[in-house]
């Protein structure tokens, strides 16, 4: 049998404090640069790189002689400086072009774009397009002017895509989401382990947001859908550790909480980096090979993969057997101070005196 | 004992995986001939099935305007009815009323015969219908004349909201489920009040056009006619109709004369059912008692005289039931129509009080009826929608885009079919196999609810065969764990499976409980995520579990209950 791992007795919680240093100033840098970019807008950017899904731009309408491939006309957009262009062929008239351009320079308007920003997106196209030869003459269309490679038929200013209720939407359902999680894991385990899990997704939707922010990757609607895509993932590989941690605590009975979690994270370490090595793989092929369209999507991916797993053991751990101890404590402390003032009976004791073993509803998972 | 549950199994999964391939590679809406299952044929079906969305395949362009123009000209006469009518309840006399809106102006005139109740009129008009002035319209008066204007700025919010509000409608109808993935966004500058709609698949956007195209206005109005047991007052033209009315030839602002088209009974077998009997005409009160707005839920269901006749049921809300209710109680054996775009469907005599509960017959068929229910569930457009632009477009990646992403994806694939082979030896084909069927039931979900396939929704499939390469390897590292432990072979995979399914069942049902707070409180892609997600996780509980336990129940069938390896 080809193995892994075999009897590991790593102590993970023991570097509780290194890693959660790390993720704390993994977030901080997240925020500052989002917060920073936000209010001084240096070289023109904003909190993050938002694509055309969500703040509209310009759409040309563009007819050619000799239509150039899509990936020609990219190279040329993309080489005037003209980022994330989306172009379309139109089929039913030969040599026609839609190419959707994000909003030019930072001002925002509420209801996408004024004339400036529609004149200067026409410009930069028109720029580009020049390379492919050169513009019929106003008065004339495009058949009659000789000389002429190309035309441009329309520029229209055209709004976002994922409206502002949208976005407010997403965010809105994704902590109704996050609630549903919390609840079905706290009536699985207890509160302080859906709790835990539940930061533990924040904190990797946090540190990939701000790597998008620090690095200025675009932001569109497929990067939302990983985000979602992320929460899932993460939850996952908390719960796989927590229904260890829930099996060990009945076998192990005397074992405390630290042991059994550092036991639980190391005993199903070789699935946790199986799975997420699989999952690992065929996203850097994304990255890699899926070209520049479906990059911001997969580095997404990638990001969320890398700091979901690392999260399960550096961050949900740590949190759980942190807060499982204090309950524990007071716990002991409400017991003991009952006891002192003689008034312990055959009843149950403190308020809250449900015994915390951290070991959740116990028959209910045999 | 064991054997037949093994059978038993194998007839669920043979069963099911049929089921499954059928779906993804037969046709749909037709019976299957023999050409459908050879290669040409399969392609076919398959580039029939599965839809490619905009970026893959590209679709349709259409460019609409919202026929603001209409929508103020009927705001403004709407306000003059309820000015009319708020004058006449306040006991005050208007000669005449009418909606002026020449020259770009939107103005509600009202004659009065006495010029002194000029400003009883005028409170009392504006009590109760919001064109006073904080509603954005100006008042002035001259002699005999009562004028409210509307103002400019306020033109231009309404015109704005009644945009949104189109764009709002528009999206909530062409997306149910949030799987089709239109891109849909404000197009122009902002008072060109035009809304740019691209959608996948050629036939799903005339079908869209279609639905947009025909307003829904839905009205409940009490028809004049003597009460029953008379029967309903019709006329056989529209002109026989106006007379009734004895105002010389016009219609006053209180009544409506509209078309009305009988059912032919269903016991006339003989009568053609293509010819349509002539309309009748019927007067009805205006305004109607209550309109679509108050509509709580229509569902479309099959008639109750049985055939392929449908008919929609509805409910009210709480203000509309108040309304309805009040005027059935009142109105016993009086006549009552279903008004929909200004044609009465149905007319029937009140019975008894009805306050939330109703039903719209007449000989829909069930796409007829389903389209309606959509339209009136999704609330009318407030104008009609006028097409600028339409065109074909190609996909919105380049053909390199779409190779690379589709080369990345299948590459992705083969690594962890690659691992898993090479690590887990026999067991990884059972955790292949397993693999094999999610794809294909995971496209056959996707089918029947009509999904579109993007690129990132290929790329997201394979995500979702990571995770259920998850369970698999849950399990099979749980069944080494035992076999670790000394357990006997049968026993390790029993025991194996027992507690990876306790995590299994943790992570699959905590994912399936946040997307249901997705589904029911999201819209539009957010609920297209969702779904596609339960579905991954459903048929993965299905292969990862049940087909990978089947295949280990057999291999150990084979072997015997002495079996000493296992190849894992």
């Amino acid at each position: 049998m080809f193995q892994l791992f075999h009897d590991l007795k790593i102590d993970w919680l023991g570097k509780r404090r290194f890693f959660i240093g790390i993720s704390i100033v993994l977030m901080l840098a997240g925020m500052g640069s989002a917060l920073y970019r936000h209010k001084f807008h240096p070289n023109g950017t904003e909190a993050f790189n938002l694509g055309v899904d969500f703040k509209g731009g310009t759409v040309v309408t563009v007819r050619f002689k000799q239509p150039p491939s899509v990936e020609d006309l990219r190279a040329a957009i993309n080489k005037a400086g003209v980022r994330d262009a989306v172009i379309q062929p139109i089929l039913d008239k030969r040599g026609g072009f839609l190419i959707r351009v994000p909003h030019q320079g930072a001002q925002t308007s509420d209801t996408g774009e004024n004339q400036a920003g529609v004149d200067a997106a026409r410009t930069m196209v028109r720029q580009a397009l020049n390379t492919f030869g050169q513009e019929a003459e106003a008065t004339k269309p495009l058949e009659e002017d000789p000389k002429a490679a190309y035309k441009i038929d329309g520029t229209e200013a055209v709004g976002e895509v994922a409206s502002k209720q949208l976005r407010t939407q997403a965010i809105a359902v994704t902590i109704a989401a996050l609630i549903g999680m919390l609840l079905f894991i706290a009536f699985r385990f207890e509160w302080t382990y859906g709790a835990a899990a539940v930061i533990a997704v924040f904190h990797t939707v946090l540190v990939t947001l701000g790597l998008f922010s620090i690095f200025q990757i675009e932001i569109n609607l497929t990067v939302i859908a990983a985000l979602l895509t992320l929460v899932g993932f993460d939850v996952n590989d908390s719960i796989v550790i927590f229904d260890r941690i829930r099996e060990n605590r009945k076998l192990y009975r005397r074992m405390n909480l630290y042991d059994v979690t550092n036991l639980s994270i190391n005993q199903t370490l070789s699935r946790t980096v199986i799975t997420s090595g699989l999952v690992f793989l065929s996203v850097v092929a994304l990255v890699l090979l899926g070209g520049q369209t479906l990059r911001p999507f997969s580095l997404a991916l990638l990001m969320g993969i890398i700091f979901g797993t690392y999260d399960t053991i550096a961050v949900a751990g740590p949190i759980m057997v942190w807060w499982e101890r204090r309950l524990e404590a007071a716990n002991k402390q409400a017991a003991v101070s009952t006891r002192e003032s003689g008034l312990a009976s055959g009843r149950n004791p403190a308020p809250g005196g449900r015994a915390r073993n951290g070991v959740g509803k116990p028959s209910r998972a045999a | 004992m064991k054997k037949r549950n093994l059978l038993q199994r194998s007839i669920v999964i043979g069963i099911v995986t049929l089921v499954g391939l059928y779906i993804v590679i037969g046709p749909h809406g037709r019976r299957p001939h023999l050409k459908d299952f050879t290669p040409s044929g399969i392609k076919e079906n398959l580039a029939q099935n599965i839809h490619l969305g905009l970026d893959l395949k590209g679709g349709a362009h259409l460019v609409m305007r919202v026929k603001i123009e209409d929508y103020l000209k009927r705001l403004t006469e709407d306000n003059v009815t309820a000015a009319q009518n708020a004058a006449k309840d306040a006991g005050l006399e208007v000669k005449e009323a009418h909606a002026d809106t020449s020259g770009g102006n939107h103005r509600v005139v009202l004659q009065v015969s006495d010029p002194s109740k000029t400003k009883e009129i005028r409170d009392a008009v504006e009590k109760k219908v919001n064109i006073g002035e904080r509603d954005g319209w100006s008042f002035s008066s001259s002699g005999n004349t009562l004028v409210w204007t509307l103002s400019g700025s306020t033109e231009r919010t309404l015109a704005e909201s009644a945009t949104e509000q189109a764009l709002k409608i528009i999206e909530s109808r062409i997306n149910a489920f949030g799987v089709s993935e239109p891109t849909l966004q404000r197009h122009g500058a902002q008072n060109s009040h035009e809304i740019l709609l691209q959608m996948p698949g050629i036939q799903d956007a005339e079908h869209v056009k279609q639905q947009l195209g025909t307003p829904s206005h839905l009205e409940l109005v009490h028809v004049i006619s003597p009460p029953s047991p008379a029967s309903v007052q019709t006329y056989a033209t529209k002109e026989e109709a106006i007379a009734s009315l004895n105002s010389g030839g016009n219609i006053p602002a209180n009544r409506r004369v509209l078309p009305y088209t009988e059912r032919p009974s269903l016991t006339a077998q003989d009568a053609n059912p293509n010819v349509k009997p002539p309309p009748k005409w019927v007067v009805v009160e205006s305004p109607a008692i209550i309109d679509g707005s108050e509509l709580r839920t229509a569902t479309a269901a099959q008639s109750r005289a049985g055939g392929d006749e449908y008919e929609i049921d509805f409910s009210l809300k709480k203000t509309g039931a108040d309304k309805f209710g009040a005027w059935t109680g009142a109105n016993i054996n009086e006549y009552m129509g279903v008004v929909l775009n200004d044609e009465v469907k149905s007319i029937a005599f009140i019975k008894g009080q009805i306050f939330d509960q109703g039903q719209i017959t007449g000989k829909f068929t069930k796409q007829d009826a389903d389209d309606l229910v959509l339209t009136l569930r999704s609330g009318a457009l407030p104008a009609g929608i006028q097409y600028q632009e339409e065109r074909t477009v190609g996909p919105s990646l380049g053909a390199d885009s779409i190779r690379s992403g589709v080369r990345a994806s299948l590459l992705g694939l083969v690594l962890v079919v690659a691992f898993m082979l090479i690590y887990y030896r026999g067991a990884g084909i059972n955790a292949v196999v397993a693999l094999l069927l999610n794809m294909i039931l995971m496209l056959a979900g996707l089918i029947m609810f009509n999904a579109t396939l993007t690129l990132p929704g290929i790329a997201g499939i394979i995500l979702t065969i990571g995770m259920a390469v998850d369970s698999n390897v849950l399990i099979f590292e749980r069944i080494r764990e035992e076999i670790r432990s000394g357990k006997t072979i049968p026993s390790a995979i029993e025991q194996g499976f027992g507690h990876a399914f306790v995590t299994i069942i943790d992570t699959h049902v905590t994912t399936i409980v946040s997307s249901l707070f997705l589904y029911a409180f999201g819209a539009g892609p957010i609920r297209g995520f969702a779904v596609t997600l339960v579905i991954g996780l459903l048929v993965n509980l299905f292969s990862a579990v049940y087909v990978s336990r089947t295949i280990f129940m057999w291999l150990l069938s084979r072997k015997g209950r002495r079996v000493e390896s296992l190849s894992i």
